[in-house]
């Protein structure tokens, strides 16, 4: 764990850049996270539709959704989704939503 | 207890093992139980793998659903048409209706090739495979006999899948088999995957990785299929970026039976069934539970976890029909022998909490965790008649429970200097 500073604030991290306390995310963080995680910024609406649908699921059911979650339940397509987060959809957008790497199934 | 009646959703390894287990702890008069599926063949999936490398005919891992089930179990073939959670209903295809007091859904997980872009195009089962069903296991194992040279590429596209090392186990083989037939130099082997590693978990993604490399069989990490061309004979990553090959194995897209997306408030996007991952009771109903693949739990989708969720489950059932509180937890346990080649496996074990480690299985005298050996190879082959024998009419096994077991195990150091 460490501590990091965005938008101006102190906020504690995991060692893969995850935030720790999902409640201290704001929207202000999202543009410097996506620049540390290598996501062309300015974030356009499409990338807020993706980033505000993870934060839904994830303070609903516990844990953000995967690609194909997301692919069929968040309004954007796999395709786009690869545009817009081109390493990984979903680890990318829990990252810059501020909340723990989504739950896959091993 | 007034006689209740309940309707088990298919009767692969979880609807067999729980029919059988409830039909022993339960009478006739206190619980009806009727159990559909839509065929009448249940294959044993771990024989799979063994099918395109010759080492298991298709005859010998597939058995009648109906012959596994005890007396006093009904038993249906249908399709299903759907589920009415609000009226306590299922509707078949052959136009019947099932009333129930309790539903178990175990209709497990079916693979998806026509959510892959081209997948479907005329290479299929031509220069294109899977092994996870028994028609692409076995028009693969046609294909190997004549393949001796060229570049052979093993590719799951996302999970959830089921038995997620088997794709690393059939590139283990296809080193071994191309070995024994004296033509390794000529076949190129490259496992694909969408992980950043060779496998989920770190301890055992650092082994298996050494052992990919020790194999010689090249390791491509983080690619996102998008599209499999099947004529040009390369797999398109949603980035741009292509893989090419002669010969491609696949693992399709997993999810749900169909029915569940016919049924309004049952399923998940993908069609699993969201439920407890210790109690296995439904956040659906009270009075629906689930066993094996269909759950949408952080879970394995895997026998040995349906073997060991089947005990909990039938405990569970008792207590919710006697009205008690369910007490008996589901650890997500999972046990699974990975065949890594010349007659030999690994064999890890872990659960929800606990990565798997190395150490013995079960306890400090037992099989060797995450480390290859003959004795896993043997346990792995000797687990089949077990499966018909042990597993599916419920017989408990001397000295392995359902939950993970700690002794034997060798805890990982996580802090200083190695």
């Amino acid at each position: 764990m460490t501590i990091t500073q965005l938008a101006g604030k102190p906020v504690e991290v995991n060692d893969e850049g995850f935030l720790v306390d999902p409640t201290e995310w704001t929207e202000d963080m999202a543009t410097e996270l996506a620049d540390l995680h290598g996501v062309d910024t300015p974030l356009t609406d499409r990338h807020w539709v993706v980033i505000n649908y993870m934060r839904k699921e994830y303070f609903e059911n516990g844990t953000g959704a995967t690609v194909r979650k997301l692919g069929k339940a968040s309004g954007v397509n796999t395709k786009e989704l690869f545009q817009l987060f081109p390493k990984g959809p979903a680890k990318l957008s829990a990252m810059i939503a501020g909340i723990p790497k989504p739950k896959g199934c091993i | 207890m007034k006689r209740q009646r309940m309707v088990i959703l298919g009767a692969g390894t979880g609807g067999t093992l729980a029919a059988n287990r409830l039909r022993k702890r339960f009478p006739t008069s206190e619980l009806e139980i009727d159990i559909v599926d839509q065929n009448n063949q249940h294959v044993y999936q771990p024989g799979l793998l063994f099918v395109p490398f010759g080492l298991a005919d298709p005859d010998d891992i597939v058995r009648k659903r109906d012959r596994q089930l005890h007396k006093g179990i009904n038993y249906h073939e249908s399709g299903i048409e759907s589920v009415s959670v609000d009226a306590n209903e299922v509707r078949l295809t052959n136009g019947s209706t099932l009333n129930y007091d309790l539903l178990l859904i175990s209709t497990g997980t079916k693979l998806l090739p026509e959510e892959t872009e081209g997948l479907d195009g005329p290479g299929w089962n031509k220069d294109v495979f899977t092994f996870y069903d028994l028609p692409g296991a076995t028009a693969l194992a046609e294909r190997l006999e004549t393949f001796r040279s060229g570049h052979l590429v093993i590719n799951f596209f996302d999970l959830p899948i089921k038995c997620p090392v088997a794709p690393l186990e059939f590139a283990f083989l296809a080193d071994w088999y191309f070995h024994d037939k004296g033509v390794r130099d000529d076949v190129k082997i490259t496992y694909v995957t969408p992980l950043d590693g060779a496998f989920t978990k770190p301890a055992a993604s650092a082994t298996l990785t050494h052992l990919l490399e020790e194999k010689g069989i090249n390791l491509v990490t983080e690619f996102n299929t998008g599209e499999v061309d099947t004529v040009g004979r390369k797999l398109i990553g949603y980035d741009g970026t292509e893989v090419e090959f002669d010969l491609a194995v696949v693992i399709p897209l997993h999810g749900g039976a169909d029915y569940v997306h016919n049924s309004p408030g049952l399923g998940d996007e993908l069609g699993f069934i969201p439920c407890d991952n210790k109690t296995l009771q439904s956040k659906v109903r009270p009075n629906i539970f689930v066993l094996g693949d269909a759950a949408d739990i952080p879970t394995s989708k895997a026998g040995s976890v349906t073997h060991f969720e089947g005990e909990v489950l039938v405990d569970n059932i008792d207590a919710f029909l006697h009205g008690r509180d369910m007490v008996e937890r589901f650890d997500g346990h999972a046990n699974c022998f990975i065949e890594t080649g010349y007659s030999k496996a690994l064999l890890i074990d872990f659960n929800y909490e606990t990565e798997p480690l190395p150490g013995h299985f079960p306890g400090p005298v037992g099989l060797p965790l995450l480390k290859e050996s003959r004795i896993n190879h043997l346990g792995k082959l000797m687990f089949q008649s077990f499966y018909w024998h042990g597993l599916l009419p419920g017989r408990d096994v001397p000295g392995i429970g359902s939950h993970m077991p700690k002794s034997g195990k060798h805890e990982l150091q996580t802090s200083g200097k190695s």
